[in-house]
């Protein structure tokens, strides 16, 4: 208690300190990687992309980043048996952000495709089992959040797949594809905003004190939908048929159609990404800050300051805005194959899945849903080749990032306890 | 930092705009075959020479565009056609051009090689109905994009089928005017060296070989599409 007491400030410095370079780092890389899909295929340009992604990653981490925080907090592991001594759960924490934000730097540099939601689990995981005891971490809550590692690719690809066939029933398989998606591109646009809307809406916006009935969420998305679908129309109206693409390509106009509408996806993704993942950030900012202020309390029902979703939509866009261009623009230039059609299918379909986890409190990976949505994409027969090797890469990347970050954290862990005391 | 997007890396390179490139190329190839039949006609030694290179050149080329393409086919890659019928369509595709490839390296390799009087025309012309069936398979192949972005099946793959049609018809005609070339040769055998006649009835076939390699790069993109 005491160590609280008198380190309170400096504890509080170091942790928002430390939560701004996570959030940086989640920024520079992570975004990126979630935008990658729209600039790859052509639909907004880098700085599009940076704007949009400044302005979505804000609103999905300061409306729908709650929950997720919530779990990143308290959900993984639990304090109890270290309630006399609250100083360990500040280092701990101060250990995972700062290990995490490390470990994240490293696989950026070396290229390696890691997630910052398995860094973050692990390095909590890390500190928990070295400094208050394996039987803290609530394994059982690990095991969803791995369980979702699983499940959540294979959501996102199966919707992927499902607006892939559609797309194809419904436009590229008609006598005339270029008035059908005219006719049909509203309705995507509309599901965009819809579906979004609605599963942020869902569980209802409780630190927004907005609370809405399941007829209320239903009808306030379906007027989002509405309102988005009509600017998605204006859009795709000026899209005009280009006879000489399509004696090259008979669905270049399509995929002019679609373009517009992959602004509209590439908002959602970010809005996405910014409710799941800035939690990875300010999840243990905000226990930090919470048991600090309560004065050495490990305060379990403590809610979630809205200056710390604030900070890490800010950490978030100042990464994003420093580094994160760099990455976009290499990936702008790799990812040809995605069409904007594909480019739609996986996008949407990743986001879509993203909120309904990050509304369910799971942190899940983002890179890992846009991957599995690629492939969904892929399976409908949609994308020419699908390197498989990577994936056997991929996932090893992220096998090897949950003891990576665990060991970094209990070795910071060890080090802060050795400079503040017990 | 130097990072490789996951989903950058997990997009393979895709086959199909490299299979179309190797199916140009091959087709350019083809194209050439009737100017040797200008040249021989002409009595012109240097064009003659000059197309000949051009063809070894193009086939050169469409070898390495082969090559190339089978490298990037590793056991890994998942793609939407099976991997195996892909393969058998780029070496039905490449033999078009080892046929034009042939026909050059035996029009040039004796002087007295030259079809009789009055008959380079027919020569050329049978020539000119191969090329246009090659025409039209490497139409078809130009199709690819648009297959893989309705999944191989709909009203895409139906225009497909639909070309391929025409490329089975173009193809028998080739036949009815290879037998026509070979009566007409028949009934001037008497006075011609027997050697050459030979190879002149070998370079009819030849020539036909064009549009049946074609005919066969048909039937494999059916095959293609079947699944």
């Amino acid at each position: 208690m005491e160590i609280i007491q008198e380190h309170g400030t400096i504890f509080m410095f170091l942790a928002i300190i430390f939560g701004l370079y996570m959030c940086w780092g989640i920024g520079a890389n992570d975004v990126a990687n979630a935008m990658g899909t729209s600039v790859g295929s052509g639909a907004i340009t880098v700085k599009q992309a940076i704007l949009i992604a400044a302005v979505f990653e804000f609103a999905g981490a300061f409306i729908a980043g709650g929950q997720v925080t919530k779990t990143i907090r308290k959900g993984i592991i639990d304090p109890a048996p270290i309630a006399n001594n609250p100083e360990l759960l500040v280092y701990g924490m101060l250990a995972a952000l700062l290990a995490a934000a490390i470990w994240l730097m490293i696989a950026s540099s070396k290229g390696w495709p890691v997630s910052t939601t398995h860094t973050i689990v692990g390095a909590i995981v890390g500190f928990a089992v070295v400094g208050i005891g394996p039987d803290a971490v609530k394994w059982q809550k690990i095991s969803t959040v791995a369980a979702s590692w699983i499940v959540s690719p294979i959501v996102g690809g199966g919707i992927a797949y499902m607006l892939m066939i559609s797309i194809r029933k419904l436009i590229l398989n008609t006598d005339n594809p270029f008035q059908s998606a005219r006719k049909w591109g509203p309705l995507y646009v509309f599901m965009v905003g819809f579906i979004t809307a609605l599963v942020t809406l869902w569980k209802g916006l409780k630190h927004l004190k907005l609370d809405f009935s399941m007829a209320e969420s239903f009808f306030i998305s379906a007027l989002i939908g509405l309102i988005v679908a009509y600017m998605g129309k204006r859009m795709i109206d000026k899209v005009k048929l280009d006879v000489e693409a399509d004696r090259e390509y008979h669905f270049a106009s399509v995929e002019k159609v679609f373009m517009p509408m992959m602004v509209f996806t590439a908002c959602a993704m970010a809005f996405a990404h910014g409710s799941n993942d800035v939690a990875n950030g300010i999840g243990p900012l905000a226990a930090v800050v919470s048991i600090v202020q309560s004065g050495g309390e490990v305060a379990q029902k403590a809610s979630l300051p809205v200056w710390i979703l604030v900070l890490g939509g800010v950490g978030i866009v100042i990464g994003l805005a420093t580094m994160g261009h760099k990455v976009m623009q290499t990936i702008g230039t790799k990812i040809t194959e995605l069409t904007p059609t594909r480019g739609y299918c996986a996008t949407l379909a990743s986001a879509v899945t993203v909120v309904l986890a990050s509304k369910t409190g799971m942190p899940v990976s983002t890179t890992q849903i846009a991957v599995g949505a690629v492939m969904g994409v892929g399976f409908a027969r949609g994308i020419g080749a699908l390197d498989m090797r990577v994936i056997g890469g991929i996932f090893l990347s992220w096998l090897v990032t949950l003891p990576a970050g665990g060991l970094l954290a209990a070795a910071i862990f060890f080090i802060i306890k050795g400079i503040f005391g017990s | 930092m130097g990072t490789t997007n996951p989903l950058a890396s997990l997009l393979g390179r895709s086959p199909f705009k490299p299979m179309q490139e190797h199916m140009r190329k091959v087709v350019l190839c083809a194209q050439l075959v009737p100017a040797l039949f200008d040249a021989l006609e002409q009595d012109d030694r240097e064009t003659l020479n000059q197309v000949k290179a051009s063809i070894f050149e193009l086939e050169h080329q469409a070898d390495a565009l082969k090559n190339d393409l089978r490298a990037h086919l590793p056991n890994s890659l998942f793609m939407p056609v099976a991997r195996r019928d892909l393969l058998e369509l780029l070496e039905v595709q490449d033999a078009i051009a080892d046929s034009a490839q042939e026909i050059a390296g035996m029009l040039t390799l004796r002087v007295d090689l030259v079809p009789p009087a009055g008959m380079c025309g027919a020569f050329k012309a049978l020539a000119q109905h191969c090329v246009r069936t090659c025409e039209k398979a490497g139409e078809a192949i130009e199709q690819l994009d648009e297959l893989l972005e309705t999944g191989f099946g709909g009203r895409e793959s139906e225009r497909v089928q639909r070309l391929l049609g025409e490329v089975g018809t173009l193809e028998s005609e080739t036949d009815k005017l290879g037998i026509a070339l070979c009566q007409s040769l028949f009934e001037r055998e008497k006075d011609l060296n027997p050697v050459i006649t030979i190879m002149l009835y070998q370079m009819i076939r030849e020539i036909g070989e064009l549009a049946d390699n074609a005919e066969k790069v048909g039937d494999r993109l059916r095959l293609l599409i079947a699944r």
